[in-house]
């Protein structure tokens, strides 16, 4: 089994208030929930159980059907982002030249799976859609900074140069 | 309605305007099999088994949302419909659990029944398959992921039939599966184990926590006195598990064959459902002089309890103090009865029969246990004791009729009429009217019964007039609920049923193959059968009979009595929804 690392909650009064507008906004609106759940998105960074909670709350749905969107559009993250944000291309040239052996190595060296983020909140890791350098294949980057024909082996080195 | 004209397979027929092509084929004569699709639930087209060929059309459509027009002509049986049914199939089936032998859908499943059909082999194709966490923690409803088609039935069943919307369908491509908020278990969520999601499967993934071990063993151990007792309307549902005619009325089989299983008294559970009567009746006629908690709201059904509970908590007190049916038949077995035989409560086994899902958590709740230990013990689906008959090598449709065991077997019919919907509240007028004035003759209250979701009728009775109100199904009971919340509307007596029909149409009962779901009515025919079981019976109203009478001047003294209350009332409680149970974070619930 999966666990998401256990990060804690850290919404503010501002954003709750923030969300809960957009929420009186849209609540008599027929269809409405996707722009709140975009909404809560944007405010919180992220979709924990207690920002869902006060949609399906103040939306008057189900949790389950929250989770069913949420999970289901790629906009959505369960998780928070993390100071560094690691992404890896899994764009054709970077996959068939091991970029997911690439992906496997750092979630072995951060502990995480694809999509989440340390409980220290310093990395979350991503996979993505190619990020058009195929030349440089396998290409990561982490926040501003890009890395070229990378090797598994190179991860803990890269990693290091951003741990606190 | 414009009626026009196709062609189906060659042959010309004329047919309604506004169907489907599959509605169509079938006034050909013609089954289109499907997976997915359940008439007035499922109308989705996806999962692509019912396609057929629409001369001129682009591919292969769905015939169960596509729409006839004039002129058309459709085959539903080229080579290549077959080899696409086929194929879909075997992809269903490369990433599906395969243990038909054990199955409890083995013989029932739609799944299996098609593959049979189109000759699917079973490794055509060898992918990645998952491995789902199987969630039985609930004492009523099992999930099994790895055994789901994602038809989508039971996702529609929770929200639109039930408006509870435990479940839905999450992630998305390979990944997708349904699924509580979070990946929790059911046992954590607002779910009311209705049963309503298992009925409708066309698979085993959704099948009640099954404790027909616990029976056997019982039965076995000599220690034990293991009592049984059947509700009210499997008497009219339990044939079908034997292959017998919707509607059949099999109450003498049914004493019959637990007879036969070796249970040491067979009881008739009708005698509490008159039990109840005589308590509810008695708590509505307080009420009325107190004006106090107004509209009095049936407390029978399980799942519509915890409906109440969690999504309705303001109402908790209308909801009558009476304990169900069922569990008031153990606390008089645990009590009442045991003292009278001198048996611990200990040992004494009390297993019911039961058309319902929700049925196995009551018997667990607090204040439920008269006795000290609980009421009842084990509660079987009726498909349960299908399969237990089964096991015991009992021909139960070749049985003789014979009757339920004394001191508990007698039943009136307004006992019997608990199975259907706007029965419970008929029951309940039939004895408060006798109460009020005992020159009231009408036994039948015709207005509170049919097929209509929601019902409102206002009686006259001892120069009164009084307002009742019946919802069957959650979502339509939400109409009425809503408007006794808001003071829109003013009722004396609501029942509720969670699932739509009443009990005879319960999660508990059995199976019935998609083509008898979508081309019979089940609800119907079930209930014509209960009305004509109350119609056959010489006693008709529940302060008739003889073993409650009995009960009360033995034990109980008079109804809503301080020994009555211990014995026969019991707690509803305040429960969250958007709260859930378990807190741990588990969004993925693969293996």
């Amino acid at each position: 089994m999966s666990q998401a690392a256990a990060i804690p909650f850290t919404g503010t009064k501002e954003q709750e208030q923030e969300l809960q507008k957009s929420i009186d906004l849209h609540k008599s609106q027929k269809g409405a929930l996707m722009p709140v759940i975009q909404e809560a998105q944007r405010i919180y960074g992220y979709m924990p159980e207690e920002v869902q909670k006060m949609v399906a709350e103040g939306m008057g749905v189900s949790l389950s059907e929250i989770f069913g969107i949420v999970t289901f559009y790629s906009q959505f993250s369960l998780t928070p982002k993390g100071k560094y944000k690691v992404v890896i291309c899994m764009g054709t040239a970077c996959y068939v030249i091991g970029a997911g052996k690439i992906l496997e190595r750092f979630e072995k060296e951060l502990g995480i799976n694809d999509g989440e983020c340390t409980s220290d909140m310093l990395f979350s890791l991503n996979g993505a859609r190619c990020v058009g350098a195929c030349g440089l294949a396998p290409v990561i980057s982490i926040n501003e900074d890009v890395y070229g024909k990378v090797d598994e082996a190179m991860v803990p080195e890269i990693l290091s140069k951003y741990k606190e | 309605m414009d009626k026009i004209n196709i062609k189906i397979n060659g042959q010309s027929l004329q047919v309604p305007a506004d169907i489907t092509v599959l509605e169509a084929a079938k006034y050909a004569n013609i089954e289109i099999p499907t997976l997915c699709y359940m008439k007035g639930l499922c109308e989705i087209g996806a999962c692509r088994i019912c396609l057929a060929e629409v001369k001129g059309g682009r591919s292969l459509v769905a015939a169960c949302v596509f729409p006839v027009f004039d002129g058309m002509e459709v085959q539903t049986n080229t080579p290549a419909i077959r080899e696409s049914r086929k194929h879909t199939l075997e992809l269903i089936v490369s990433d599906h659990k395969r243990e038909c032998l054990s199955c409890v859908r083995s013989g029932s499943c739609q799944l299996q029944t098609l593959c049979h059909d189109y000759g699917v082999e079973e490794n055509t194709f060898k992918g990645m398959t998952y491995d789902y966490e199987i969630d039985d923690k609930s004492p009523s409803i099992v999930r099994d992921n790895s055994k789901c088609v994602l038809c989508r039935r039971c996702i529609k069943a929770c929200s639109d039939v039930q408006s509870v919307s435990v479940i839905d369908a999450v992630y998305r491509g390979f990944k997708t599966n349904i699924s509580c908020a979070f990946g929790h278990s059911l046992n954590d969520s607002p779910c009311v184990y209705c049963g309503q999601c298992v009925v409708v499967c066309p698979t085993g993934a959704l099948y009640e926590k099954d404790d027909t071990k616990k029976v056997f063993d019982a039965i076995a151990d000599p220690d034990k006195k293991v009592f049984v007792f059947a509700a009210p309307s499997i008497r009219v549902t339990l044939g079908e598990a034997f292959d017998m005619p919707l509607g059949s009325i099999v109450t003498g089989k049914l004493a019959a064959a637990l007879k036969r299983m070796g249970f040491d008294g067979v009881y008739d559970m009708n005698m509490t459902a008159d039990l109840t009567i005589m308590e509810e009746a008695h708590e509505f006629l307080e009420r009325v002089k107190s004006g106090e908690n107004l509209p009095l709201i049936t407390s029978c059904s399980p799942g519509w309890v915890k409906f109440c509970e969690h999504y309705y908590p303001d109402l908790i007190e209308n909801m009558s103090s009476c304990k169900s049916p069922q569990q008031m038949f153990g606390a008089v077995l645990k009590t009442y009865f045991a003292e009278k035989n001198n048996l611990k409560p200990e040992d004494v086994f009390v297993v019911s029969i039961i058309p319902c899902t929700a049925k196995k958590f009551e018997l667990g709740r607090d204040h439920q246990d008269a006795a000290g230990v609980s009421d009842v013990d084990v509660a079987l689906t009726t498909r349960e004791l299908a399969r237990m008959i089964k096991s015991d090598g009992i021909d139960f449709a070749a049985l003789e009729d014979e009757e339920f065991d004394n001191p508990f077997g007698t039943g009136t019919g307004a006992a019997v009429i608990f199975g259907a919907s706007g029965g419970v509240l008929e029951a309940a007028l039939r004895t408060a009217c006798h109460w009020l004035d005992d020159k009231f003759e009408m036994v039948n209250f015709n207005e509170v019964r049919g097929p209509k979701g929601v019902r409102r009728v206002t009686y006259k009775i001892a120069g009164m007039d009084v307002k009742v109100g019946v919802a069957s199904g959650l979502a339509n009971a939400r109409e009425l609920l809503d408007a006794v919340k808001n003071g829109e509307e003013e009722f004396h007596m609501i029942e509720i049923m969670a699932c739509p029909g009443g009990c005879i149409n319960g999660g508990g009962q059995p199976n019935q193959s998609d083509s008898v779901r979508n081309n019979v009515d089940l609800v119907a025919a079930r209930t014509k059968a209960i009305y004509e079981a109350d119609e056959g019976l010489p006693l008709r109203k529940s302060h008739e009979n003889p073993d409650v009478k009995r009960i009360y001047d033995d034990y109980l003294g008079v109804p809503g009595s301080d020994k009555a209350h211990h014995v026969l009332h019991t707690k509803a409680i305040k429960r969250s929804v958007f709260k859930y149970l378990n807190q741990g974070r588990r969004f993925i619930i693969q293996k």
